[in-house]
């Protein structure tokens, strides 16, 4: 009876006095404590890296595009004589835009350095400014014809490699052949940029135009456009048909097989990858049915199929949600249970199910992959104008320029990647304010 | 834009219709004074008239669009010159009517314009103006004809209500199954387009063939002119990425999921996780741009500091990103798997002496261990069909190595690069990407079949 707690000690060395459990206990504390420090800290250091990811994405993403937002124009004192523009005088903008600007821009850089002369120095002297930039003035003096006659100055596009080396991404002390930028050409940027003719300012190209080659010409316009149209379309179909089928799976079906079956099916379409997704599109939507391809129809019909699931099990959260009791009522007093659903469980619901709809519609505007499979990838300058013009969407626009090789744009695929970041940010945000607002609890 | 212009013409009839169907209801009953006699509110009415004009010509418009394309090509098919058609193989007749079609529309066409193919492109721009023709013919009359049908049988007694209210449930039941209908699609297309890959190339060399290089022939004598399509390869690369991914989300997710359920305070819990949880939110562009451009460079100046040789595109690179993708994918399952576990479980625990850690480690852990594995589950068909992250920083060689830091490439990846190029729509090349497709589709499939299963059975014990 009194060996109770006399356990064999483990080392033949050990006092004889019979040890009791309490010691043993006693004895393993302190390791055991320290093992629970260890683990505790563990945990804190993975919560720590997961956080540290999302501030190190983060910042990664921002420090390399803000920049962007700001694009280099060199001021240049442009001649726009009149018998270059407007030899007749008319003033007819078909004759305004069919003048050579680029010429007068020219002229205006010769002038800057009157010593250059060899043809071949004054081409690379003519490589300073985009090659856009005669469009640009076209389209201020086609706006202002005032302007004509006078010598002007004005900001005249700079070239991506001249944008890069004033924003500092080109090291004008490396070696010059690891730059892009000669010497000659840093010595006519830096001349400029002691008289006060360098400058950055908001770049609205960006967001106004379309995709080009030249990243100082490449803006989002057309892409978010593209996925405007895209998430408008896939909006109008999947919205009505998940509330639809959320509705009869939650409040009519009987249960039997066949309504199993279409459960199975919804919550394995939640997690079929997104890519299979696209073959579907390509196989039935293209190859079937004969849809144009690259078109933000033939993209909102995938994202629909995508997105179904996602809204159809949101919506049948927010019904499930709804107390049994107002159905009571309303077929208390004689409605239908249409009616009942139409007019009394739904409009309680409808926040729920528009959140749901919300958080779909930010998954289809960050997708990309099933799109690449229906066309979106082609390139495309043109801002779409509908639901059936050729077109791209935003991240499919980042996967493009990010397969770039000039630096210039790194720098604008960070800063679309933000544009889709804001989006997405002001989605979700909507979604959390719309369940706090009209959250209900029963 | 013509279609669009006769579905908005469509949505006026169908308003005029609902606007007369009222009218036509209280005038049927007598007046407004008598509208108590009516069976159903007049609105009932008004909607039995507009679905009647909407409904049927909606169809018809549906399956006009769907197949009066297949139906011109047949006819411009079977009218083209037998000599033009002789000794073509299909793939040339489609480059033909390929041809026909850019030309009727004003597109730019490849080959030089014959008289047969002038001839064949008018003949098809006549069909197709002919056929948008009697298409609005058609659905109007259709319309208005259900409409004026709904206007005739419009009387007092007649149930409207019930007869809409049968209508919206038919709408619904078919919203429903459209998800088996999308099922149905995938497998189908996937299917049938993988059989005939399979009767090219036998599925032992695909599944067990260790070469992958998806190359035609330009040529019929072209040296090594079949390609080969052995997927092992992409198997592996697929697997040793998803492994990275596995290697850096599972310990993270997980013990960040149990530091937040069992040790945080309310506080930092309430900040943490919504934090975390962003990181499911990002679009993996934006991922694949962070791995190619941010990461990779990193991992190569680390492996050159050391002296090793590191791939540009490395297994490792996307890896490792794609874990990051996945932690709060893990960890906020777990964490709920983690809170189903009774409180009493570990009071019991307590009681016996047990520390916290201890009591996590060897109760809270096991019996969450079913939920936990079906999360990990999940997690893994999840970067198993990740594709913008190994499209973007993986690469295209079908190196079949177990070196991470060697340039792998992955199912996903070969998908979209088989089917992104410009190329004709039967060749094996693009068959193979459909059979990579069906692949991934059942793979996934399986494992979530099995993940949800596991799930459903485990949340069942403590409930």
């Amino acid at each position: 009876m009194n060996n109770i707690n006399n356990i064999p000690s483990t080392s033949p060395a050990a006092s004889d006095v019979p040890r009791r459990t309490i010691d043993i206990v006693n004895a393993s504390l302190k390791r055991r404590y320290a093992r629970e420090r260890r683990f505790r800290r563990l945990g804190a250091f993975a919560v720590a890296l997961g956080l540290s990811f999302v501030v190190l994405l983060f910042s990664d993403i921002v420090s390399k595009g803000y920049t962007a937002f700001a694009q280099t124009y060199i001021q240049l004192p442009l001649n726009l004589s009149a018998e270059v523009i407007d030899p007749s005088g008319s003033r007819e903008p078909a004759t305004l835009a069919a003048a050579n600007y680029t010429k007068l821009i020219r002229d205006a850089l010769r002038q800057q350095f009157p010593d250059l002369t060899e043809r071949q120095a004054l081409r690379r002297l003519y490589a300073l400014v985009s090659v856009g930039a005669g469009d640009l003035v076209r389209e201020q003096v086609v706006a202002e014809p005032a302007l004509i006659g006078t010598t002007t100055e004005l900001w005249v596009l700079a070239d991506d490699d001249i944008d890069m080396l004033v924003k500092g991404n080109i090291d004008r002390t490396a070696a010059p052949e690891d730059r892009r930028v000669s010497d000659e050409t840093i010595g006519w940027v830096t001349q400029l940029e002691q008289q006060g003719r360098v400058a950055k300012r908001f770049n609205t190209i960006f967001l106004t135009h379309g995709t080009s080659r030249e990243p100082e010409l490449a803006g989002i316009a057309g892409a978010l456009m593209g996925s405007f149209y895209t998430l408008l379309l896939t909006l109008l179909l999947s919205f009505p048909i998940g509330v639809g089928a959320a509705l009869y799976l939650e409040e009519f079906a009987p249960k039997n097989r066949w309504t199993d079956l279409i459960e199975v099916n919804i919550n394995n379409l939640a997690a079929v990858p997104s890519i299979v997704f696209g073959l579907l599109g390509l196989a039935v939507f293209i190859g079937f049915f004969g849809i144009p391809r690259s078109t933000p129809l033939v993209a909102a019909l995938v994202m629909t199929i995508m997105t179904l699931p996602t809204i159809i099990i949101a919506s049948r959260v927010a019904l499930k949600s709804v107390p049994p009791s107002i159905r009571e009522a309303a077929l208390g007093v004689g409605a239908s249970a249409l009616q009942t659903q139409f007019h009394h469980v739904l409009p309680l619901a409808l926040p729920g199910m528009l959140t749901g709809a919300i958080i779909g519609m930010a998954r289809a505007l960050g997708e990309s992959a099933p799109l690449l499979m229906i066309g979106m990838i082609a390139f495309i300058v043109d801002i779409p104008s509908g639901f059936t013009d050729s077109a791209t969407v935003l991240p499919v626009q980042i996967f493009l320029w990010a397969d770039s090789p000039e630096r210039a744009f790194v720098e604008r695929t960070s800063a679309a990647i933000i544009v889709l970041l804001a989006f997405l940010f002001l989605m979700n945000l909507a979604a959390v304010l719309l369940r706090r607002k009209f959250e209900r609890r029963w | 834009m013509h279609t669009w212009t006769l579905i908005l013409l469509l949505l006026a009839v169908m308003a005029l219709a609902y606007h007369l169907g009222i009218k036509r209801a209280i005038t049927r009953v007598g007046g407004l004074k008598q509208i108590n006699h009516l069976h159903s509110l007049p609105t009932y009415y008004g909607l039995y008239a507009a679905l009647w004009a909407g409904i049927p010509a909606l169809l018809l418009l549906g399956l006009w669009l769907g197949f009066q394309d297949h139906f011109i090509t047949t006819l411009v098919t079977a009218q083209l010159p037998p000599d033009l058609v002789a000794a073509q193989s299909a793939g040339q007749i489609d480059l033909i009517l390929n041809d026909i079609k850019n030309l009727a529309t004003g597109n730019i066409v490849s080959a030089t314009v014959t008289p047969e193919i002038q001839a064949a492109a008018d003949q098809f721009a006549r069909f197709e103006q002919l056929s948008t023709q009697a298409q609005w013919l058609a659905v109007l009359a259709l319309a208005l004809g259900g409409a004026s049908f709904a206007w005739w049988r419009t009387e007092p007694q007649m149930r409207a209500r019930n007869r809409v209210e049968s209508v919206f449930l038919v709408i619904m039941v078919i919203f429903s199954s459209l998800a088996i209908l999308t099922t149905l699609g995938i497998v189908l297309s996937v299917l049938f387009e993988s059989l005939r890959f399979f009767e090219l190339i036998s599925p032992l060399e695909f599944f067990l063939g260790t070469n992958w290089s998806p190359q035609i022939a330009l040529r019929a004598d072209q040296v090594g002119a079949t390609g080969a399509f052995g997927a092992i390869p992409l198997f592996t690369g697929t697997l040793m990425v998803s492994l990275i991914a596995m290697v850096v989300a599972v310990p993270i997710g997980l013990m960040s999921a149990i530091y937040l359920s069992e040790y945080a305070s309310r506080t930092v819990r309430a900040f943490a996780k919504p934090i975390i949880e962003v990181l499911a939110g990002i679009p993996t562009v934006v991922y694949g741009f962070f791995a190619a451009l941010t990461v990779a460079p990193v991992i190569r100046e680390l492996g050159a500091t050391v002296g090793l040789e590191v791939a540009s595109e490395s297994a490792l690179a996307a890896g490792l990103v794609m874990g990051v993708m996945i932690i709060p994918f893990i960890s906020s399952l777990a964490d709920d798997v983690i809170n189903a576990v009774p409180q009493a479980l570990r009071d019991g625990s307590y009681a016996l002496g047990a520390t916290q850690s201890e009591t996590v480690r060897l109760v809270v852990i096991p019996a969450a261990l079913p939920g936990i594995v079906g999360g990990i589950l999940l997690a893994v068909s999840r970067a198993i069909g990740e594709t913008m992250i190994v499209v973007m920083a993986a690469g295209m060689a079908a190196n079949l190595t177990a070196n991470p830091l060697d340039s792998v490439t992955t199912v996903t990846v070969q998908i979209v690069t088989l089917l992104t190029g410009d190329q004709e729509f039967d060749s094996a090349k693009t068959l193979a990407a459909f059979a990579l497709g069906l692949t991934l589709f059942v793979v996934t499939l399986a494992l979530n079949v099995l993940a949800l299963s596991i799930v459903r059975k485990y949340r069942e014990q403590y409930q």
